[in-house]
């Protein structure tokens, strides 16, 4: 029997959003060793990457980058087809969604900076919206909404600023990762 | 460092902010109660004002569960439920606080001016 060879031609696209999902995960492993004081509040490093590919090479990449962060993290921490997964991955969505309006704004007047604090309230409102119609249909849910909506606009802003720092220094992204 | 915050981005936070604060004070907002619905077995047996000081007796299953208002508050005064959870809640005066005395199938919620969510439906 001759071993059979596939070969998947890959594009150079391809493995620049390998190369960031990669980074995108490893980020979220290192937040999910941080400790939190209310399950779901958390800094969502990975989503910096997110905003990075979204500015250099468009949503669709930013779309990959950021779904397959959610999928292989998942299978990473164990935790792929759980209530946390499904909210990731609604999370995901919506922001995602909320990115694909965003970008369409000015780029002269709406930086990373307002991309990251609109995907943030659409991630937070997706997953709470997913705990109250699904996992705890209850009024109490709606009582921690403030908290979570002031987590999202903080780390909505720390992560724009940082990804707008990096954009500043042009090549960090497409030629200082290793080949 | 200046260059990287874009004049729309100031807009966006602003907003932000804005919709933060507004969740903060419509969810948040605990208004007063003013008026207290005392249910038996699920049915509703009594409706009171809030303003007026009376004890109410409840019987249920176990016993007589005894509701005192007083001051605008009301409370659980006596209940033969072992536990006694609901006597223990102590007095309640904001819209939407409910007691529960659970084995003896009595409750009594407070409500507001407007009534925001059902809190004996789940």
């Amino acid at each position: 029997m001759t071993p059979s060879v596939i070969n998947l031609p890959a594009t150079t696209e391809d493995h620049h959003i390998a190369k960031l999902a990669a980074v995108a995960i490893g980020l979220s492993l290192v937040e999910a060793a941080l400790p939190s004081p209310l399950p779901g509040v958390k800094p969502g490093l990975a989503n910096i990457v997110t905003l990075l590919v979204l500015q250099r090479f468009g949503w669709r990449a930013a779309a990959w980058v950021s779904l397959l962060r959610v999928v292989a993290g998942s299978l990473l921490l164990g935790s792929f087809l759980s209530p946390g997964f499904v909210l990731s991955f609604s999370g995901a969505l919506l922001s995602l969604a909320a990115l694909a309006l965003a970008c369409q704004l000015p780029a002269n007047w709406f930086g990373p900076i307002s991309h990251s604090i609109l995907a943030a309230f659409a991630h937070i409102a997706a997953q709470l919206a997913v705990v109250y119609f699904w996992l705890i249909p209850h009024a109490g849910v709606l009582y921690l909404a403030p908290i979570f909506a002031a987590a999202a606009l903080l780390f909505g802003i720390v992560n724009g600023l940082v990804a707008s720092r990096l954009l500043g220094e042009k090549p960090l992204i497409a030629n200082a990762l290793p080949a | 460092m200046t260059s990287i915050v874009k004049p729309g981005d100031w807009l966006v936070a602003l907003a932000g902010m804005a919709l933060v604060a507004g969740l903060f004070l419509s969810l948040w907002s605990r208004a007063a109660g003013t008026t207290l619905i005392i249910r038996s077995a699920g049915k509703v047996v009594a409706e009171a004002d809030l303003a007026q000081n009376r004890n109410f007796e409840i019987l249920g299953p176990l016993g007589t569960t005894v509701i005192s208002v007083e001051n605008r508050r009301v409370r659980v005064a006596s209940d033969p439920s072992p536990r006694q959870y609901c006597v223990k809640q102590s007095w309640l005066s904001h819209a939407g606080e409910t007691a529960l005395c659970l084995p003896n199938q009595v409750s009594v919620e407070l409500a507001g001016a407007t009534k925001r969510y059902d809190s004996l439906s789940y």
